[in-house]
């Protein structure tokens, strides 16, 4: 699986009548995580929505997978399990979709399931989970799709801080070596996450600060560099991304 | 759930008792619990005849109705000419009067099921069609987009995605159809019919056999009781994600 780097090439879109990009140019590279952080309305989802080719078109610009491509995953604030389903069929929801369930994904499913500790809840249906298990199966059902790009938007923000904590190691170690898009409001996560993070602002909307955090994802919490950085991001959120 | 519908029923047969003895009405006018009971002894091979007749046009109709209702909700919900055909078709089933279609179903479906069974489909069409097309409406449009991003084609997202999503509404259309399928089977024996609860309690009445009508009454209230109850168990099992009862009072 190749993971293609995705290029925005002078994307200009309004909604509403509000002009969120114009002419906005962004690389995001291949096989790496990027973080995407950025005010409330700055339009971190419709940039989401515009990779996945799933939200209004780009009015002038496009969007590029240079390397590979096709279609992307996507995972969402809200786990979106079938409710009807069991754990281990809305991890097979996809094959079962486009009609290619077949023995090879059962397993595949078994798998991930047990690395994600949640060999045991298979069976159940969502009502009987707790929020973190669900969050979890959405992020299973997300990298079971085995799609060279994953695109997630805010998906951890509605858990407690600890279950976040969790998730957000298992999902360092599952998505590695595609590239990965993650639009956030925390900072921390962003951090721990990272191989890249991207703070956006402004309307239409640009980049205020890209950085680097040194070292590999996930990283501690307690990282000593975390501080800085993470007083950083904060200023840079707080000023609405005035540099 | 099951103790206090007794209770309510005891209750209800005590007040009955109650005013009977209190207001002591002629039997013509309103005949006490035991008269009735008895009626309902006496002439229960008879009752029992009448009750399979309506019965079998109450199911028919609920099958029927249920089944052509579904179908048009699936079809506007699929297609949007079909939506702009049958929406309007849907409101004018419900502008029309029904029981004034009554005379007119007789005349076309004749004396005996047929016409019934057409009363109560016309019934129970619309509260599963209107049900089960907004339930399926409502699917979380996060869950479309992301369906789409998985590959599936059209047919694949309704059959596994917007009908399921659609079947707890879908359920309670049909739990009120259930409910209102005896009116229409009712009504159509009461403006021609040679057999049917409706019919005999039309009979009962116009020879002033007050009694064996409310005992003909009360096998109906039973039947619709009876049926409601089957079909809400049968819908539990349709929707088993569903809680049994609402999660919080509201």
């Amino acid at each position: 699986m190749t993971a293609p780097t995705v290029v925005l090439d002078k994307v200009s879109l309004s909604l509403g009548g509000r002009q969120l990009f114009s002419g906005f140019s962004l690389v995001f590279d291949g096989g790496r995580t990027t973080c995407i952080l950025g005010p409330s309305g700055c339009g971190k989802s419709t940039l989401l929505r515009l990779v996945a080719g799933i939200g209004p078109r780009p009015e002038r610009g496009r969007v590029e997978f240079c390397g590979g491509g096709g279609p992307c995953a996507w995972m969402g604030q809200e786990d979106m399990l079938l409710p009807w389903l069991s754990l281990h069929d809305n991890l097979l929801l996809g094959v079962t979709l486009r009609g290619e369930r077949d023995q090879a994904a059962e397993q595949r499913a078994r798998t991930l399931l047990a690395r994600a500790g949640l060999a045991e809840f298979g069976d159940l249906l969502p009502a009987r989970l707790s929020g973190g298990m669900r969050q979890r199966g959405a992020l299973l059902r997300t990298l079971l799709e085995d799609r060279p790009v994953v695109l997630m938007d805010e998906p951890f923000s509605a858990l407690d801080a600890l279950t976040r904590l969790r998730l957000q190691d298992l999902a360092a170690g599952l998505v590695g070596g595609r590239t990965v898009l993650l639009v956030t409001h925390d900072p921390l996560e962003a951090l721990r996450l990272a191989d890249a993070i991207v703070v956006l602002a402004g309307s239409p909307a640009a980049v205020v600060a890209r950085l680097e955090p040194p070292g590999r994802p996930p990283r501690a919490v307690g990282e000593k560099e975390m501080g800085p950085l993470h007083g950083h991001l904060l200023s840079l959120l707080m000023d609405g991304g005035r540099p | 759930m099951m103790w206090r519908g007794m209770v309510a029923i005891l209750v209800l047969v005590l007040a009955w008792q109650l005013a009977v003895t209190l207001a002591a009405p002629p039997p013509y006018i309103l005949p006490g619990p035991l008269p009735v009971l008895r009626a309902m002894v006496v002439h229960f091979p008879q009752l029992l005849s009448h009750l399979a007749v309506t019965a079998l046009e109450i199911v028919i109709g609920i099958v029927a109705g249920v089944l052509v209702g579904a179908a048009c909700a699936v079809a506007m919900i699929a297609s949007k000419v079909a939506r702009s055909w049958l929406q309007p078709l849907l409101v004018i089933s419900q502008a029309l009067p029904v029981f004034a279609l009554a005379p007119l179903l007789v005349l076309w479906f004749g004396y005996g099921l047929g016409s019934k069974i057409a009363m109560a489909m016309l019934i129970i069409f619309f509260p599963v069609a209107a049900s089960f097309y907004h339930g399926m409406g409502r699917v979380p449009p996060q869950l479309l987009d992301l369906a789409r991003l998985m590959g599936g084609g059209r047919l694949a997202v309704l059959r596994r995605i917007v009908i399921p999503w659609g079947l707890p509404a879908f359920a309670s259309g049909v739990r009120m159809a259930a409910a209102v399928a005896p009116i229409g089977a009712v009504v159509g024996e009461w403006v021609g019919a040679s057999r049917g609860l409706g019919y005999y309690m039309l009979h009962a009445n116009g020879r002033m056999q007050i009694a064996e009508m409310f005992a003909a009454l009360t096998l109906l209230l039973l039947l619709s009781l009876f049926l409601w109850f089957a079909v809400d168990r049968l819908m539990r099992r349709l929707v088993f994600w569903e809680p049994v009862t609402p999660r919080r009072d509201p």
